[in-house]
């Protein structure tokens, strides 16, 4: 686990209002290594979903540098951020944001149409456990079901990393356990760098590293010596 | 202001453009009904006043030539208030510095006493004083147009007699408030001439010394002209009567009734599809905002709000864009009935125009609109009212989608995704899909209805110029002569070919029905005035036969073999069974014809003509000119060019404002409906939208979800388009059908295709409007917030 993926030297993002500027982050210094289960822990406000923003290609950093591997991300145009979400990026979000005009099959296949190496759809499904369902519209599918086929859909194309903002947010327990035994899974089968925001802190337990965030920095880190599977997690 | 009211403004202001293309939508109808209404009314009452003021007659009589001693017979048929006999007769007129000769309707005027009826309105001068035979008052417009002031002169042909006349005044009629020339299509004012001369200046000039030609009559006001135009019939009949009739005939007034039916026509059906489909879109962005507002409406209701309150609410939203659509309404129909009344009082020769919209008219427009606009967001408001408030502080549940049939269809034709999505979208709200595409089927439309009258109008200049009167001018001859005349007249300098033709004011009878015409008869041979079978082959008529024009065939009831009998109004008046061999298509007159030959054996005369139609050596026009200002008998000269350029100059100007009208009619309804569906869309998408940026998807892709939507809805409009298109072009061509013309219904593919492209494009850079705000998304502001 030593081969670094991300890499970010004093990022800072402002948000400038006119009359006060607020910082998100304050100079980041972070290393993600390949394979790495990373949980961001913090306060609302903290700078996590920022600093997940930069790394995923949705966002410019107002300062710093950020590379993924020797690709430097810093001053990317929209046109080549858009390649590197299509190619390198999954994202899962806390809304599922899967589109209701589609079923479990095209919603991942939004994504196999146009990524370069992908997984079929149906064997994306299969590992979320959806095999049965892919047929299904998300207007008939529970919440925790319409968040594993938003998983499926953003490992479907083999990406290298997966950023996941609050994916068990919206969730009860039982069903949020589900999708951290999927996320774990991926990441164990496929070595996917997988990056988790939440603000549970029990979820930290089953990360390899876990970053604390306080006013836009990382206030703590630390390493899980012994991690726990997300069956063993109790929220 | 309350905060409730304050949200209303800043929600208004928030949705200006959107507001603004549903008002211009509304302005659209409020101005067009406010100009139709107001020149409808504008039109009658400036008519009604002048009529009344001028005293314009009721029934109208022309005969060879009757005793004055009848007048006072005339004035004692039942019903008649008041009557006018004059003399009447067409002159060639020789203008200084023109070189074609002009042609004069001369008018006697009364000597001791002012006219009766019809009377004239001096607008410059005085009228001739009856001593100097010399003097006479011309047509204001006439005089206008070839720059005549009083004591101004000019020569006319009378009868073969060269007289000078000299000009004391310029007057209007309500006779001529549409005034055209004999043969002539359209009003032509410098080449012809209403011209008032003192009665015995007249009646030297035609011999009608204590005779008199035309008759016009005043009758009880609510009375039938019926039983007064039967009895005059019978009365003139030995003296030439050629059939009286009523204002409905009269040539001036029957154009004038023909426009102000026309504007009472556009009254009643554009507005209410500009009415329609504003309250169409306040309705489609009602129900988005309610949407939208689902947390916050459910809040009012936590706070302490009644339903009522919400619905009044939102009602408000609506209003407040009527109003911006009734306001531009107002101003742009006013400006437009403003321009419109100049054109009118231009094109008829009004003395004034009454011009007063009154203010029931803005008032029923406003409320039209308001109404319109109310009821597209009253189901809106109404769903916002009746929201439980603890179910709507709750995100809705997602549109819910079933597969079908369509599916199984979409998977066979291996379709991505984004046009997966476009096809469900279109299938999930079909009602929605079908009214978008219905409100730009109808932009289309109104670029067809309005632009197939060109090719109409090239179907009729090439048919009636090119095929069937292919002569160069017709001469005009005041009384029918020898057919040896045509000798004389292919003598003529510059006369090529001439041909002789005959006119006879008939009536037919067929059954129960009726109809006055003149029918034209011409010899069997003719090569320059023809009559054309569908096929466009020369229609020869037979002896004892009659070929009709389809609408005069129509109006009397008759197909090609039946039998009717022409009363003949000339000649020895007898009455004879013909037997219709033939209908052509004609588009302007009620056409009826017959063999001259024929003509001539049925009325036991010599070969005569009544006109002669001649082709012209473009070379010797000059001396032409020259040489038929002097020739007895000919009281006119229709020269086919002038003609045609005449028809094609005033129908064209008109077609021309009447085409930009509807295209820019058809561009803000596809605006107005397209930018509205588009940003309905696009708030309904963007969480959409915005996932398929973040998974990778570029603008252009993304955009083809949102535009290619919009731009499907615009090519599934475009057939239903054409059909209404053709439908509303029928509808025209049946609307604007009466005994003076008729427009066919010619639809060529380029019709379609202009009407398409305009809407299509309009469409397109709508949607493209509408795309510059998905690519300015915030992804991450988009998928932090909740739908």
């Amino acid at each position: 686990m030593s081969e670094i993926i991300f890499r970010t030297q004093g990022i800072t993002k402002v948000y400038d209002t006119g009359e006060v500027k607020v910082y998100a982050l304050a100079g980041v210094d972070l290393e993600l290594y390949k394979g790495e289960l990373t949980v961001l822990l913090g306060p609302s406000g903290s700078g996590k979903s920022t600093l997940l923003n930069i790394l995923g290609g949705l966002d410019h950093a107002t300062d710093g540098q950020v590379w993924f591997e020797d690709t430097e991300l810093t001053d990317m145009s929209d046109r080549d951020l858009t390649r590197y979400r299509r190619d390198h990026v999954g994202f899962v979000f806390q809304f599922y944001n899967l589109v209701p005009s589609l079923t479990a099959r095209e919603n991942v296949q939004l994504v196999t149409d146009v990524a370069p190496n992908p997984m079929p759809a149906a064997e994306a499904l299969d590992l979320v456990g959806l095999g049965k369902r892919m047929d299904h519209f998300p207007s008939e599918m529970s919440g925790g079901e319409q968040q594993r086929v938003a998983i499926a859909r953003a490992i479907a194309k083999r990406p290298q990393i997966l950023l996941c903002d609050e994916p068990t947010g919206a969730l009860d327990s039982t069903t949020g356990v589900q999708v951290l035994e999927v996320l774990r899974d991926i990441n164990e089968r496929f070595g996917t760098t997988t990056v988790v925001i939440t603000h549970n802190a029990e979820i930290q337990r089953m990360a390899h590293r876990v970053l604390f965030f306080q006013d836009g920095k990382i206030s703590e880190t630390r390493v899980n010596r012994d991690r726990l599977a997300p069956s063993e997690i109790v929220w | 202001m309350q905060a409730i009211d304050r949200k209303l403004l800043r929600d208004f202001k928030r949705l200006w453009i959107q507001a603004i293309a549903i008002a211009l939508v509304l302005a659209c109808g409020v101005a067009i009904l406010l100009t139709s209404v107001g020149m409808y009314t504008a039109l009658s009452e400036t008519r009604a006043a002048y009529y009344e003021r001028n005293r314009f007659a009721d029934v109208f009589v022309h005969t060879t030539r009757a005793p004055l001693s009848l007048v006072p017979e005339i004035a004692q048929i039942d019903g008649v208030l008041s009557v006018e006999a004059r003399i009447a007769g067409d002159a060639i007129l020789d203008l200084p510095d023109r070189i074609k000769p002009a042609v004069g309707r001369i008018l006697s005027y009364p000597e001791d006493t002012a006219p009766v009826l019809n009377v004239p309105l001096l607008v410059e001068g005085r009228f001739p004083n009856p001593v100097h035979t010399d003097e006479v008052v011309v047509n204001a417009p006439f005089a206008a147009e070839n720059g005549f002031r009083p004591g101004d002169s000019f020569s006319a042909n009378l009868k073969g007699q060269k007289r000078e006349l000299t000009i004391v005044g310029t007057a209007l009629s309500p006779e001529f408030v549409y005034t055209i020339g004999p043969g002539a299509l359209m009003p032509d004012n410098s080449s012809f001439g209403i011209i008032w001369m003192s009665e015995r200046a007249a009646a030297a000039a035609f011999d009608m010394t204590g005779a008199f030609n035309e008759i016009s009559v005043a009758i009880a006001s609510g009375m039938s002209p019926e039983p007064v135009i039967d009895a005059l019939d019978d009365l003139l009949k030995p003296f030439g009567g050629l059939g009286a009739y009523d204002r409905t005939t009269h040539q001036s007034d029957a154009f004038l009734d023909a426009e102000i039916s026309q504007l009472r026509g556009m009254a009643a059906i554009l507005p209410p599809i500009f009415f329609g489909i504003s309250g169409f879109l306040v309705s489609m962005v009602m129900g988005r905002i309610i949407a939208l507002e689902r947390s916050e409406i459910g809040l009012l209701k936590a706070i302490g709000y009644s339903n009522t309150e919400i619905c009044l609410h939102y009602l408000m939203l609506a209003g407040l864009i009527a109003i911006v659509g009734v306001l531009l309404g107002w101003g742009a129909g006013t400006v437009l009935a403003r321009s419109t009344a100049a054109q009118y009082a231009q094109f008829f020769n009004f003395p004034f125009v009454i011009f007063r919209v009154s203010y029931w008219v803005y008032a029923a427009a406003g409320l039209a609109g308001l109404a319109t606009t109310s009821l597209g967001a009253a189901q809106s408001a109404l769903k916002a009212a009746r929201l439980a408030p603890a179910i709507a502080m709750q995100p809705p549940a997602p549109p819910r989608f079933k597969r079908s049939f369509v599916d199984e269809a979409m998977a066979h034709l291996k379709l991505s995704q984004p046009t997966i999505m476009i096809l469900r979208s279109l299938l999930r709200w079909p009602i929605r899909s079908a009214m978008t595409s219905l409100g730009l089927a109808l932009a289309v439309s109104s670029v067809i209805a309005s632009i197939f009258i060109n090719d109409a109008l090239d179907e009729i200049v090439d048919l009636a110029f090119y095929q069937t009167n292919r002569q160069d001018a017709m001469l005009l001859f005041s009384d029918d002569i020898p057919e040896t005349a045509l000798e004389d007249v292919r003598n003529l300098p510059g006369v090529l070919q001439a041909e002789s033709q005959q006119y006879h004011t008939a009536i037919l009878h067929h059954g129960h029905l009726s109809k006055r015409v003149a029918i034209e008869a011409r010899p069997p041979d003719t090569d320059l005035s023809r009559v054309l079978d569908a096929d466009g082959k020369p229609l020869i008529v037979p002896p004892g036969g009659i070929v009709l024009s389809v609408r005069l065939a129509r109006q009397l009831d008759v197909e090609s073999g039946d039998v009717l009998e022409a009363e003949f109004l000339s000649g020895r008046r007898e009455t004879y069974a013909l037997s219709v061999t033939g209908l052509v298509e004609q588009h302007l007159g009620l056409g009826a014809y017959m063999d001259l030959e024929f003509m001539n054996t049925l009325f036991r005369q010599i070969p005569q003509l009544s006109v002669a139609n001649v082709t012209l050596d473009d070379h010797q026009m000059d001396a032409l000119h020259r040489a038929i200002k002097d020739l007895p008998k000919l009281s006119g000269i229709i020269e086919m060019n002038d003609n045609r350029r005449a028809f094609q100059d005033t129908v064209e100007q008109n077609v021309v404002v009447m085409n930009t009208m509807y295209i820019v009619i058809a561009v803000l309804i596809t605006v107005g409906v397209t930018y509205n569906a588009a940003r309905i869309q696009l708030s309904e998408r963007a969480r959409e939208l915005a996932s398929l940026r973040i998974l990778g998807f570029g603008r252009g892709e993304v955009s083809y979800i949102l535009v290619g939507e919009m731009m499907l809805i615009a090519v599934i409009a475009q057939p239903v388009g054409w059909l209404i298109g053709a439908w509303i072009a029928q509808a025209m061509t049946n609307a604007f059908t009466s005994d003076l013309y008729a427009i066919p219904l010619v639809l060529k593919p380029a019709t379609f295709t202009v009407g398409s492209l305009v809407v299509l494009c309009a469409a397109f850079a709508s949607a493209m409007v509408v795309r510059r705000r998905l690519d300015r998304l915030d992804l991450i502001a988009v998928m932090k917030t909740r739908e």
